[in-house]
Parts: structure tokens; sequence; C-alpha cells
């Protein structure tokens, strides 16, 4: 069986697999054609590519000190330092380079985290109704009624400052927008004739919620997550700048910021080039986001 | 041979908002002999749907029995009573889920109720509805609407049901796919020796699926007819009359 075109565009598909795959080839055909949404996906891809990568890619230590006494405060472009050298003698390419790993980690952990329990807690709550969703819904309302920073900060404090921390933080303020997304797209198909045919082929609830009503507001949460990401990058930056998040000399990028900020005046691409790396990234999830918004949506569809 | 299969004795169903009731019918019986098609008409709003929502359990019985084979079924219906009694939805764009292919549409309520040669029987259903291997993978949105509506044939069928709920299969095609469908379901009934419970505001459908017929107004039963009296529209009530008039078409005033 080849890789073809004509074999994943097929309108007869003769396989489970050459299905699933021919939808995906589709979703990605008009996923291409939004060249901002593929400038998102570059970036993302180049930041993976550069946590994975970051031992080969960066030429020096990012943690271990240079020479005090001459490598100090180097601008960008000086010898084998593209971005220069912070107040450590440390190069900054190599600090942003492994800072993404850093970033990635904060941004796979939260979604991991926030996601499945926001859309656990929004699909029950849409399903069942009733008290169910009384409950569940005023729990999510107190929990957004937390300011997110704030709440991260006393999370901080009282478990000691640390980027698992923050991590742990920032996901327990994040999931509640989720959990109202997932609720609202239930509400909408609760009541449809393909999940009341679910309930008379005797579909048990387990059943429905996850193989009929969960496939369905996935889309648009993992759209909203993908958007969010901006948002915790610059949450788990905040954190670093204030020094509650990842610890010196740890090369986080807010924390880099923070160092920085002293030396902007005389020495600016101290500060400025992690402010560069988190703008970039966070416009590049946000690209990603509304891409994937155009191709997943179904209501934006047509 | 005429055994009753299907009864409801003075149904009523009522719809509840907060301290809104919607009465939407009103003792309603009818009995249904195993083997019959019985056809159910009347104007929109006259709670012909609801009647069959009330029997597999997705509205609200307040009041009145629903039997099948003599015995009270259950609330919560059971997974028992879905191997019998299996529904045909109006819309077909609605009652496919937009993510799963046909093969996950069949598949799922064989693998609810433990079913073997599982294989086999999809393939099966779906030729017999007349849909080929082809169609197997395809996702709802790759399929016409007369498609849609055989693969939710094929969906009621799979559980080898004996009595299939019809709300409104055909209006929602087109007159040509709408006399594919009928003709299929027909062809259908005959073989297996199903029992048919369908509703429709068409006169001209009911009169060439079903062999009685009971006409609905406001909620409750206006009055019974066989399908030879509704050929020789020898109907009782004014309002049948009208209905009858009505279903002639449009006829300019003298």
């Amino acid at each position: 069986m080849t890789l073809s075109r004509e074999w994943l565009l097929s309108d007869r598909p003769a396989s489970r697999r050459q299905a699933r795959m021919g939808q995906a080839y589709r979703t990605w055909l008009g996923f291409r054609g939004n060249w901002l949404a593929m400038v998102g996906l570059g970036v993302v891809v180049l930041l993976i590519g550069l946590a994975i990568f970051a031992d080969v890619i960066a030429p020096f230590d990012p943690v271990i000190p240079g020479d005090l006494r001459t490598e100090r405060f180097l601008p960008p472009g000086t010898g084998a330092h593209l971005l220069g050298t912070d107040d450590q003698a440390r190069d900054i390419f190599s600090r942003i380079v492994h800072g993404s790993r850093l970033t990635l980690m904060v941004v796979a952990l939260v979604s991991v985290i926030a996601t499945p329990i926001g859309m656990l807690v929004g699909t029950t709550a849409g399903y069942f109704g009733g008290w169910t969703d009384a409950i569940l819904m005023r729990i999510t309302d107190i929990f957004l009624a937390f300011p997110r920073l704030i709440l991260a900060l006393a999370f901080v404090s009282a478990l000691g400052p640390g980027i698992e921390n923050a991590i742990i933080a920032i996901a327990i303020t994040s999931w509640p927008p989720y959990a109202r997304l997932a609720r609202a797209e239930t509400l909408t198909i609760r009541d449809s004739d393909f999940i009341n045919a679910a309930r008379l082929q005797g579909a048990s609830s387990i059943r429905i919620l996850w193989g009929h009503v969960t496939p369905l507001c996935l889309s648009s949460v993992i759209i909203r997550v993908t958007l969010d990401m901006a948002g915790i990058i610059l949450t788990a930056a905040g954190l670093g700048f204030l020094g509650l998040g990842a610890q010196p000399p740890q090369p986080e990028w807010g924390a880099m910021i923070a160092s920085g900020r002293q030396f902007l005046l005389d020495f600016w691409w101290v500060a400025t080039m992690p402010g560069i790396a988190i703008f970039i990234v966070s416009l590049g999830f946000n690209l990603l986001g509304d891409g994937l918004r155009d191709v997943l949506d179904p209501k934006a569809r047509k | 041979m005429t055994e009753t299969l299907l009864e409801t004795r003075d149904l009523d169903v009522t719809f509840r908002r907060g301290r809104d009731r919607v009465p939407a019918v009103r003792d309603v019986s009818i009995a249904v002999t195993r083997g019959e098609s019985y056809g159910i008409v009347g104007e929109s709003g006259s709670g012909k749907s609801t009647v069959l929502r009330a029997i597999c359990g997705l509205a609200p019985v307040s009041g009145g029995q629903i039997l099948l084979d003599g015995a009270p079924i259950p609330d919560p219906r059971d997974a028992a009573f879905y191997r019998r009694v299996q529904m045909v939805f109006q819309d077909p764009y609605a009652s496919l889920h937009p993510r799963h292919t046909i093969d996950r549409v069949l598949s799922e309520p064989l693998a609810i109720h433990g079913f073997d040669r599982r294989e086999e029987r999809i393939e099966q259903a779906l030729a017999e509805v007349g849909l080929g291997e082809g169609f197997r993978f395809r996702y709802p949105h790759q399929l016409s609407g007369g498609q849609r509506q055989r693969v939710s044939v094929a969906r009621a069928l799979i559980l080898e049901p004996q009595v299939l709920l019809l709300d409104e299969p055909t209006s929602a095609l087109d007159a040509s796919i709408q006399a594919e469908v009928l003709n299929l379901l027909d062809r259908i009934r005959t073989e297996r020796g199903l029992t048919y419970v369908m509703v429709s505001h068409d006169l001209a459908v009911v009169a060439h699926m079903c062999d009685r017929l009971m006409v609905m107004q406001h909620g409750r039963m206006v009055e019974e007819l066989t399908r030879d009296q509704l050929r020789g529209r020898a109907a009782a009530t004014d309002y049948t009359r009208q209905l009858l008039q009505a279903s002639k078409g449009y006829t300019p005033a003298a």
C-alpha cells in the first residue's frame, strides 16, 4: 500500500487506517493554505528542535560563567557570541537555546494537566445537567475567581520557588476556561439526534461522553489551549521575572530578563534577547492557534 | 396471528421546564400487531413524533403505560429493550456523528451488545440497505442525504430488532430519493417480518406503507383508519376529511 496523494484523498477508503489518514491529510491541506499558520507552526517546530538539540546547537555552556575579566557584557556579534554575553560572561544565545527546554516543558506540562481536567469537568457538567452541572460549574467559578498570577504567587510562596511549583500553580489556574468551553460545546450537542441514537443503542453515559461528546469538544479546546500557550509562557516568564519560577542559574527566559534589567540602559541586549525569544514563541503559538481554528472549528467552516 | 406486540395505554407526555408544563400527548392508546405497519399522521405539533420518542425513552412519560409483548417496559430502558426496538430519525444530516466513519457507526452497537461476527454483520447490513463496500470507511460528509438515511436504517437494523420506529424517515429527502428509501423499508419489512410504527405528515407515504393508521391533533387521537378506509376516503371525523382534502394539494377556489 503506497502513501500517495490519490490513496489519501480516495473517497472510497478501504480500511479504518486509510479513512483516518485521509481525514488528517485533508485537514493538513486546509492548514497548509494558511501561510500565517504555517509561520506559527514553523516557530513551534523550531522551538521543539532547539529544545531537543540544545546540546548540539548551543556553542557554550549555559550555566558555567566565562572569563569574568574579559568576557562580561560583550555586545552581540562579538567573536563567537552571536547575541553577546551577560553579567556572568555567559553566552546569551546558548542560554536562550537551553531555555527553550524550560519553556517547552512548562507549556507541555500545563496543557497535559489542565486540558484533561477542563474537558472532564466541562463535558460531565454539560452532559448530565441539573445538580451535577450546578456543583461542577460553581467549583469552576470559584477557580475562575482567583487572579491567576496572584494565586500562582501564593502557591509558589507556600511550596517554595521552583519551576515545578510554578507549573502546578499555572495548571491549577488555567483549566476553568476549558471546562466552560467544553460545557458550552456539550450543551449544543447533548440533545442532537446522533447522541440520541447512541442512547437508543444502549450506550452507557461514559461511552457517549468519551466516544461521542469529547471528540466534538476536543477541537475547540485544542484551539483554545494553543491560543493560551502564549499566556502560559508569559505567566511562567513573569514568575521567573519575580524570582518565583525557575531559580538561578537555570536559563529561564523570564529570569534572564529579570537579571538583565539592572543593566538595561548600558547593556540593552542582556534583557532584550530573551524578551525577543518570548515574543517570537508567543506569537508563533498564537498564529498556530488561529490557523487551527480556521481548519478545525466546525462553526467557522463554510 | 393478531397478537399485539407494542401497545400504549392512555399515554400522557408532559414537558416540564421550571413551572411551565406543556402537555404534548394526551390519552393515546394504540395497539400494534406483530408484523404490522402502523402509521401516525397529523399536522406539525400534533405530538406524533413525541409518541415515538416516549416509547423509546427520549420524552418524559407522565401517565399511562407502554407495553412490549404484554409486559410494561422498564424506565430507564434497559439493553434488552434496545435490542428489540430501534428508531430511525427524521433528519439524516443530524442523526450521524460527524466525526465517525460509517464503520464506526455500525460497529458501536455491536460492541455495546457484545455481538459476534462483527465484520460479517457490518458488511451484510451495508449490503442490505444497498450500500457497497466502498461506503464502509467514509465519513457522513462524504455521503448524500439518501445514503445517510440508508446508513441510519442499517444502524437500526444491525441489532436485529423486532420493532422499528420511523420518525418521518423520508421528509428530509428529495421526492425521487424518498421513493427509494420507502421501497427499501418496505422490502426489509417483508424480508425480516418487522413491525413498523411510522410517523409522517404525508398521507400518500402512509397510504403506501401502512396497514393501519391513527390521526392525531393537538396531542390527542382523532381516529383510527385502515388503509382501505383511507383509500376510500371513508373518514369519520371532520378533521380527517380536512386532512384528506389538504393532501390532494392546492385546488383553486371555484
